[in-house]
């Protein structure tokens, strides 16, 4: 019968249509700005850079090695190394950044940064209401912008945070070992030379004694 | 552009029965034109509503592509590929993936093979969904079938994110492997997608597939022989549908495609129908595949440890890396000379190489049918001009 393929497709959309009422799964449609999608997990947008603590300066983990900068395919970062060094996670003294600038509206959100930072320092943000009247100035980003405190990075990627801060906490403690080491070898050298000190004023007080000129010099 | 402009002059008067030459009418189908899927011209000359001669325009959507990856380390290319073509990412990173591979000598882990051909047929899946939703827009059967067909699509591309991080320019594969590996709760997210596809084809099927007016549009339209299609070096369902059996997976063998059980649909007649339907079949395979994939994917490592991200080099040589993309064959030619980017960087895109026979599908149509022909080759602008 002609017009049979007609009626057939003409059921189906009866059936989507009038389903629509009976079950709340065939409305796929989300009132976007009153109503959001949950945030996934692994969603990604454009870098940030992540600082411990409460201070964005001093905190920032960023040492300012300019790999991303060089790795980047689209170019689209800037960085300037300070000239002087504060102490890092570790407590040891590294460079910072003095100026970190993301062109947003060149980056394409590839992560190949977040891939090639070795301290775990960029990391992808998910924001994503970011359109602005000004499409140069308002698209660079600069330091302050970009800083985000480590509460926040766990709070978007708690998974790939945990692992970070694991990491991290493991650091700290070789470093902490690795201090207290070398305090522990420090003391064991003074006591050692303290011996060795005493040692040898007793044979140098030999020495003096055998040799009533000089000695007292060393 | 002046013998694009001239093609009424290149016309043979004697082939023209009825009208002069000054009676043909000269139109520029495109750039803008919501037909062409993108920017894309036909300039068609046209005699009443026939279809006298045909000229494709390309290029407004060129972006150096090849130039830039020649000047970009091996890994900044891989989501330069991503933008090729951008309803399917992955099986772009893949085709990549495996050249590079192939250059440098890299093995993949086999939990990275898996992950690779679980996401290269979703992407598969995406690809055909989307192209039936857009024939079925040129044809005039506004919106619906377009909806339902990107209702599906959204699940995939959830899933994509849930992955990869980016629904569309996911950037997923590296050199020897995934970046990522599942987290907790995905594989029965997709297990889960994948086992209500099946639905939605039947429904599209109850939809259109009988219908008398679709058989009326697309039954012997743009009818591509086997000869031709051979010939002319075209891949993929389009070549498939005019009866040539050629499918990579097959005969390549790359990746794991040789464990699992598939089969390759055929057309007979090569028309519009027969194109639009392949893509249901090749689908239902892809969910075999799918399924066989899910059910047999081992743990292990994603990655070979031995690859470096930073400062790869691979040895100097030359390799040609291709796979079956949804949309053909997908292939990247590299040339190394040792240092940090490829001296020379060629893709062998799908889309491109089936839209060279346009003008020969064309030719005696209707006006109203360039669009659906067009429709059924399935291009990506972004991949026909790079």
């Amino acid at each position: 019968m002609v017009g049979k393929g007609i009626i057939k497709g003409m059921v189906e959309t009866a059936r989507n249509f009038l389903g629509s009422y009976v079950s709340k799964q065939r409305l796929t449609t989300i009132q976007y700005p009153e109503e959001r999608a949950p945030q996934i997990e692994a969603a990604r947008n454009f870098p940030f850079l992540v600082f411990d603590g409460t201070d964005a300066e001093q905190g920032l983990r960023c040492v300012a090695c300019q790999i991303c900068e060089k790795e980047c395919p689209p170019k689209c970062i800037f960085i300037e190394k300070s000239k002087d060094k504060k102490p890092d996670a570790t407590g040891k003294m590294q460079f910072y950044p003095a100026t970190f600038n993301i062109d947003i509206s060149v980056c394409m959100s590839c992560q190949i940064c977040v891939e090639v930072c070795p301290f775990d320092s960029i990391k992808m943000d998910v924001v994503y209401d970011l359109s602005n009247n000004d499409r140069f100035a308002g698209l660079l980003l600069h330091k302050q912008q970009l800083a985000k405190s480590n509460e926040y990075y766990n709070t978007i990627h708690p998974t790939e945070a945990a692992a970070v801060d694991a990491h991290f906490a493991e650091e700290r403690a070789k470093a902490a070992a690795r201090v207290k080491a070398a305090a522990e070898a420090k003391l064991a050298a003074e006591a050692k030379a303290a011996t060795d000190a005493k040692a040898k004023s007793e044979t140098t007080l030999a020495d003096t004694q055998a040799q009533p000129v000089g000695g007292g010099t060393r | 552009m002046s013998d694009a402009t001239n093609l009424t002059a290149q016309i043979d008067i004697n082939t023209i029965p009825a009208l002069g030459k000054e009676q043909l009418l000269e139109l520029a189908m495109g750039p803008q034109h919501p037909s062409t899927h993108g920017v894309f011209r036909m300039n068609v000359v046209l005699d009443g509503e026939r279809v006298m001669k045909l000229k494709p325009v390309f290029g407004y959507l060129h972006r150096n592509h090849e130039k830039i990856a020649e000047s970009e380390t091996y890994l900044g290319s891989m989501p330069y590929t991503d933008r090729l073509d951008y309803i399917c990412s992955i099986t772009n990173n893949w085709a990549y993936a495996i050249a590079v591979e192939k250059l440098a000598g890299i093995e993949v882990p086999e939990r990275a093979e898996y992950l690779r051909v679980i996401t290269g047929e979703l992407t598969r899946l995406q690809n055909h969904a989307c192209l039936l939703g857009f024939l079925m827009q040129d044809m005039g059967a506004s919106g619906t079938p377009l909806m339902y067909a990107f209702r599906e699509r959204e699940k995939i591309m959830d899933l994509f994110e849930g992955l990869t991080g980016a629904r569309m320019m996911c950037n997923y594969l590296r050199f020897g492997g995934c970046r990522v590996d599942t987290p907790a709760g995905w594989m029965d997210a997709a297990r889960k997608v994948v086992a209500e596809f099946p639905r939605f084809l039947d429904e599209y099927e109850n939809l259109l597939v009988g219908n008398e007016i679709l058989m009326d549009r697309t039954q012997e339209v743009g009818i591509l022989s086997k000869e031709l299609a051979i010939n002319a070096g075209i891949s993929g369902p389009m070549a498939r549908a005019s009866g040539v059996d050629y499918d990579i997976r097959k005969v390549d063998h790359y990746s794991i495609y040789d464990r699992f059980n598939f089969r390759i649909p055929l057309g007979e007649r090569g028309d519009v129908y027969d194109r639009y339907m392949i893509r249901f079949l090749e689908m239902r395979e892809s969910i075999k595949i799918l399924e066989q994939a899910m059910r047999d994917i081992p743990d292990g490592p994603i990655v070979d440890p031995k690859t470096k991200i930073r400062g790869f080099r691979p040895k100097p040589g030359e390799a040609y890396g291709r796979i079956e993309s949804p949309k053909g064959e997908l292939g990247f030619y590299l040339v190394s000379d040792g240092a940090l980017n490829p001296y020379r960087y060629r893709v062998r895109p799908p889309s491109l190489i089936n839209l060279t026979v346009l003008e020969d599908l064309c030719i005696g149509q209707n006006v109203a049918d360039v669009v659906v022909i067009l429709g059924s080759i399935d291009i990506v602008l972004g991949e026909v001009d790079r």
